[in-house]
Formats: structure tokens, C-alpha cells, sequence
């Protein structure tokens, strides 16, 4: 229960619904901490004092036992502190993957099998259903196109996918508010949540800076060239993880025509920029691959493949490599701004066949 | 107190006297519990407020203050707004007072402050000593005494200052109390009056006070608790969990309460599994949203925080039967037993 609209009106549904539950709160990041990137204070975000007292609001409305657990120790270890190497070596990282997979979808589950309880509810939106005939657990797109939300969850395996429950996937968002007003959910008119719990305002590079100030580490050399696609200085900058595939904004460099970030290298500090159309690529390798519907291809198949949250599925032939977890993707149409570190999904119509991350 | 006898403590009128004459009865009772002069007692809002009160009120600008690694954040964090010395412990969580007497600068350390009883382990601070040392070096000690009244004997004279918490020995929350000897110089915190003879200025919390001295007079008609029930306690889970121990079972520790380590599984599920069948306990310390802190008392005695984490605290009322804690002690060992099946190698 994040204090939101959502996983509130799952306990409320489940309530309903005579199940026996308690609800819990993840306690993930310290919001004091890094105060100057938060002038106003701590207020109004995740994990925030005020989203836990919604949480805990609905909760007490509900007459269901509730806490707060406290996950800030391995989410540091493993969310944000991977979230910054990643940026560091040059790559555009998805924490709410991360967390998803070592977090929500592990060390929740832990905790919820350490009380008794059989399943883990949330309100994320995707659909889980056993397939019979492949004795898998298979996940879907939720019905809510705009909200789904299985690009992050490509994660899950197998085992997780059997204790999850997603209330929510066969839902609209307008229906689940709908409902949430219906059930008597306090909150149901609070705003959605949008941006990174952890990183205020959505400024990633300042809260890189300001963790590694509060951690005593002095950052990796920050500035160095940015170049053009022949090698010719452009300009200079202030640290490669400022920079992200694909971005225009914010290189302070004059052009006749648009110039785009095409890649960032970290090994020599340099930031390559180049024209829209060096954006486009047709081919890229996905490694960690986790197949979720279906088992480990053996063969080429065909899928469409979203290479971020916001992309629309693009039709690709995905073929096998001689390492089970890595496989190529070969799109029909070039694709803008395939950016490494970011999760490719690789869909077979709703289903989610599997997912990774490209390298 | 609330309907029938609401004066002003202050005021004139009888409805006022009637309310004062409750107040200075309850003073007289929590004194004789605290073995102390009435006068020497100050109605406070809390342990919180007791020990902010003893520290601000003593040292002054340029002075230096020395505690303790293990005492309560109501006397770190006022300590750690001055110029301090923290005295670490070892594993027994006693304070060592030869460790206080190298601490203290004699001539600018004003103040000694030294729990009497630590609240998570339950052991007890050798006082005596402590305020020997401490006062041969001309500094006064503050002993926040929260979790010792109502569990052991105290002698609040054995300090200069002594903190007393109200919801510590059945009375309600929001009401405290500080021993403060007479001739001690006490800065005042709040201005605006003059009750509590100028060291405490504010309306009394009548209703409040009354009640903390009717719980000091059933403590002081009831005696203190004895050990057995925590005994029994220990000795079922040790019995039935043989990967748990007790922290600080050699050092001397007040009669109720128990902390207890399960090695390799996290407390906070414990917790959880136990509260969800109706039992309380704790583990580490509740941060502000109220998830768990490992222990910074555990820790300070040398456990790793992993080691922190998997410690129980467990405290006992004056009304718990055997049959309730044998009820727990079965709990326990399911939920350790349980939790200890399913943890991953990374613990």
C-alpha cells in the first residue's frame, strides 16, 4: 500500500471480497536524506511521511492490520546504487525494474511469506493467468493501455508470478477510481504519482551529485568533449550521466539543424551527438533475458519488441544466441533511439513473452 | 479530574485549591516512590521533555556534557546539540565508569547523563559509582530513570536529576516528571510563569499528575516484579529455538524484560507474525513512519546491524499470566521456526 490510489483500492477490493489480509507498506528511501534537493521538504512524494499516513488512513477505514516495513537498506543496494553505475557507464537505467525484481517481487514476497500470507497483491496493471496446456504462469497487458504497466515487470519469474496477485489489469484507470469512490476509499481522488520515488523533480544528475557529496565519493571525472559523429568538438560538458540516448535538450550547443545525444562514452568522457536520423537503428542484443509466457526460444520468433515505456511495440524477428539469457532483435523498421540499459519487452499480441535489458 | 475537579492549580477560588491539593498529593506519592522531598519533583509532559529539561537546564554555553552509546534519542539528540563525549559500552551494555571519569573534563564537563535502566536490553547502570566519579570531578549527573521506576528500586537521590515517564508505570501518556535535588540550579525551558517553583513555567497537567501518583502509590503498595515470568519466558524459547539467545543475560537487568536474538531470520517479520496473533513486541527501534531501525543500542554493544536486526524485545506487564506467556513462548518458537525455513542464505 504506496498511499496511492491504486494499491488502496486493491485492499479495499480484497476486502470486499472477504479475504483475509493485512496491509503493508514498503519503506524504501529516507526522504531526509539529500535535503538540498528537496528545498521544501520532504512532503507529498513516495515513501513520504504523508503517504504513509494515507496508507495507513485507508487501512484503519478498512479495519485491516497494517505496517510499515522498512526495505531502505536493499533498495539502496540494489536499486540506487546499480541506478548510478548505470548512468556512470553510460547507460539510461529503469529503477522501477529493478525494484520491481529485487524488492517488491523478492524481498516482499519474503517478508509476506515470513507472516502466512499465500499471495502479494498490488495495484500494478498487467494480468496474470495459468496457462494449462504450458503449465505457465502467463502475464498480459492490462486492459488500460495507457497505464499498463508489464514493460517493468518483465522481471517476474515463474515462482513470484504464482503468489502475484494484480487486481487491477483487467480495470481502467477512471473505473478504478470509479470503484475506489464506490468502496469508500478515502484517497480516491488523489493525483497519480509520475516521477522516480527516489529522485525529486525527476533531476537524476543532481541526485546522483548530491548522493555522491552525502557518500564522501568524489565523482568520477565530470566534464569532457561533446563530439560530433566524425570526432569534431562540439562543445564541453559536465559528466556523461547528464546525458541519456536520444536527448536534445540541454547540450548548449548552436546547429543549422536538431542535434540529438547518439551515445555516451564513458571511457572517454565523451558525449557523441549527431542528427535525428543517427538516432535510428534496426538491430540491438538484449541480455538477462527472462522468459515469462513462454519457455526459452530455441528458434527465430516473431514478437513485437518495446524498447521503452512509451514506445508502441514494434514488430521484430527475435532470434536465439548461443547464450539461453541473451538474443538478438532484428526490427522490420529502424527504430529511433534504442538506448542501452533501458528494458526491451518482447510481446506475442497482449502476452509478454519476456523481456531484458539491452546491452 | 476531568469533570469533577477542573480548576486551575493556580488559581484562587477553591475550584483551583481543590485541584492544587491533587496535584501536591500526587508530588508526595511519586516522591515517596523516587525516595525524595516533593519539592524536588517537576511535572513535566514526558520522559522526552524530563531529559531535554535536565540537559539544557545544566549546561550552559561553553560547558560539555558526557553520555552514554546506549541511552535513549530523548538524551542523544539534546546531548548531541552540545559539546559532548558519547561513552561507548561492550556486549554486557554496562557502562563502564572508569570510561566516564576519562571522559569528563573537569572544570567544563556540567553534566553526567546516564541512563538508569537501558530500554532495550533491560540492564541496569552502575549508578553509584558513576556519580561518585562524576561528582568528584565537580559535575552533576542526570539519570533517565524511564525505564527503571515501577520495575526496581530507585533512590532518585543517588542523582542530581532523575527522569520519570508516566506511561512507563500505567499512568497515561503526556505526563512526566523530573527530579530535581534541591540546590541545583535548573534553567528554565518555557517562560511565562511561575509554577513548578520557576523551573517548569505552563498550566500543570493536573489530570495527568494525579494519575502518575496514583501509579507510583500502587507501585509502592504493590512491590516491585519479580523475575519468574521473564524466566519462563527465556527458558521456553531456548528450549524450543535452538539457534536463539538472550543479549546480556549475565548482566544484571530488570525483572521484565528480555532481548532476544534469533540468529539468521529478520525480527521485523517476527514482529509482524506475532502482533497478527494478538502478542506485542518490538524490534530495533520504530523510525517516523514506522517501519523498523536496526537498534543503535545493539549495534553500539558490537552486533553487526544484520545481527541488530534479528533481536526481539520483549517486555512484561504486571498483569501477564504463565498462560500468557506460555502462549508466547509456543508463538515464538513457530514464527522463528517458520522464518528461519524460509531464509535465504543472504542473512
Amino acid at each position: 500500500m504506496s498511499g496511492g490510489v491504486d494499491s488502496s483500492t486493491v485492499a479495499a477490493m480484497l476486502h470486499r471480497d472477504g479475504k483475509n489480509i493485512v496491509g503493508m507498506t514498503m519503506q524504501l528511501w529516507n526522504q531526509r536524506r539529500l535535503p538540498e534537493l528537496v528545498p521544501d521538504g520532504p512532503t507529498g512524494r513516495c515513501c513520504s511521511l504523508d503517504d504513509v499516513y494515507d496508507a495507513r488512513y485507508v487501512a484503519e477505514k478498512l479495519g485491516i492490520p497494517y505496517y510499515v516495513v522498512n526495505f531502505e537498506k536493499r533498495f539502496e543496494q540494489q536499486v540506487v546504487k546499480p541506478f548510478i553505475d548505470e548512468y556512470l557507464a553510460g547507460r539510461t537505467p529503469i529503477p522501477c525494474t529493478l525494484c520491481n525484481n529485487h524488492i517488491k517481487f523478492d524481498q516482499f514476497l519474503e517478508m509476506a511469506a515470513g507472516v502466512h500470507a499465500d499471495y502479494v497483491a498490488t495495484g500494478h496493471y498487467a494480468q496474470i493467468d495459468y496457462h494449462e496446456a504450458s503449465g505457465r504462469y502467463r502475464m498480459k497487458r492490462a486492459v488500460d493501455s495507457a497505464k499498463d504497466q508489464t514493460y517493468f515487470l518483465f522481471g517476474l519469474t515463474q515462482q513470484q508470478l504464482s503468489r502475484t496477485l494484480f487486481p487491477l489489469g483487467g480495470m481502467t484507470k477512471p473505473q478504478v477510481r470509479e470503484l475506489a469512490r464506490e468502496l469508500n476509499v478515502p484517497i480516491y481522488s488523489k493525483p497519480d504519482s509520475q516521477e522516480i520515488c527516489f529522485v525529486p523533480n525527476g533531476d537524476y544528475a543532481a541526485f546522483i551529485d548530491s548522493y555522491f557529496k552525502e557518500q564522501g565519493i568524489t565523482p568520477p571525472q565530470a566534464t569532457g568533449e561533446i563530439v560530433s559523429e566524425q570526432g569534431t568538438v562540439l562543445g564541453e560538458h559536465s559528466g556523461v550521466h547528464h546525458y541519456t540516448v536520444g536527448q536534445r535538450k540541454g547540450l548548449g550547443i548552436a546547429a543549422k539543424e536538431p542535434l540529438y545525444v547518439i551515445a555516451t562514452e564513458p571511457a572517454t568522457q565523451r558525449v557523441i551527438v549527431g542528427s535525428g536520423d543517427s538516432l535510428l537503428r534496426t538491430n540491438m542484443a538484449v541480455k538477462d533475458v527472462n522468459w515469462i509466457s513462454v519457455a526459452p526460444i530455441t528458434a527465430p520468433v516473431r514478437a513485437t519488441v518495446r524498447i521503452r515505456n512509451k514506445h508502441l511495440p514494434a514488430p521484430a524477428t527475435v532470434m536465439p544466441t548461443s547464450d539461453p539469457a541473451r538474443v538478438e532483435v532484428r526490427f522490420d523498421e529502424p527504430q529511433r533511439a534504442i538506448t542501452p540499459g533501458q528494458g526491451a519487452v518482447m510481446y506475442d499480441g497482449d502476452v509478454v513473452l519476456g523481456g531484458g535489458w539491452i546491452d | 479530574m476531568l469533570t469533577g475537579q477542573f480548576g486551575n492549580a493556580s488559581s484562587i477560588h477553591h475550584f483551583g485549591q481543590t485541584a492544587k491539593q491533587k496535584l501536591e498529593s500526587a508530588r508526595r506519592d511519586l516522591a515517596a516512590l523516587l525516595q525524595c522531598h516533593p519539592t524536588e519533583i517537576v511535572w513535566t509532559s514526558g520522559g522526552t521533555e524530563s531529559n531535554n529539561l535536565a540537559i539544557f537546564g545544566i549546561v550552559g554555553e561553553g560547558q560539555h556534557v558526557v553520555t552514554t552509546a546506549i541511552e535513549h534519542p530523548a538524551v542523544l539528540e539534546p546531548c548531541s546539540r552540545l559539546d559532548v563525549t558519547v561513552v561507548p559500552v561492550g556486549a554486557s551494555c554496562i557502562v563502564d565508569p572508569d570510561d566516564v571519569r576519562k571522559a569528563i573534563r573537569p572544570g567544563k564537563t556540567a553534566l553526567v547523563s546516564v541512563m538508569h535502566v537501558n530500554n532495550e536490553t533491560g540492564v541496569i547502570q552502575p549508578l553509584d559509582e558513576i556519580a561518585k566519579v562524576a561528582h568528584a570531578a565537580g559535575a552533576l549527573l542526570h539519570v533517565d530513570g524511564v525505564q527503571a521506576v515501577g520495575k526496581i528500586a530507585v533512590d532518585a537521590t543517588v542523582a542530581d536529576l532523575y527522569s520519570v515517564s508516566g506511561h512507563k508505570l500505567y499512568a497515561p501518556k503526556g505526563i512526566g516528571a523530573l527530579y530535581v535535588r534541591k540546590g541545583v540550579k535548573l534553567q528554565p525551558r518555557t517562560f511565562g510563569g511561575h509554577q513548578e517553583r520557576d523551573r517548569r513555567p505552563g498550566t500543570e497537567n493536573v489530570a495527568g499528575a494525579v494519575a502518575l501518583g496514583r501509579a507510583a502509590r500502587m507501585i509502592f503498595d504493590q512491590g516491585l516484579p519479580s523475575p519468574e515470568l521473564r524466566d519462563r519466558l527465556e527458558r521456553g524459547v531456548l528450549e524450543r529455538v535452538p539457534f536463539a539467545s538472550v543479549n546480556c543475560a549475565g548482566s544484571p537487568r530488570v525483572p521484565n524484560t528480555s532481548n532476544i536474538r534469533f540468529e539468521g531470520i529478520e525480527g521485523e517479520p517476527m514482529v509482524i507474525a506475532l502482533d497478527l496473533k494478538g502478542f506485542a513486541v518490538s524490534s530495533g527501534a520504530a523510525c517516523s513512519s514506522g517501519a523498523v531501525e536496526p537498534s543503535h543500542v545493539l549495534t553500539a554493544m558490537g552486533l553487526s546491524k544484520e545481527d541488530a536486526r534479528s533481536c526481539l524485545r520483549i517486555s512484561l506487564g504486571r498483569s501477564n499470566t504463565e498462560a500468557q506467556v506460555d502462549a508466547l513462548i509456543e508463538a515464538t518458537a513457530q514464527a522463528a521456526h517458520h522464518l528461519h525455513r524460509l531464509a535465504p542464505v543472504h542473512v
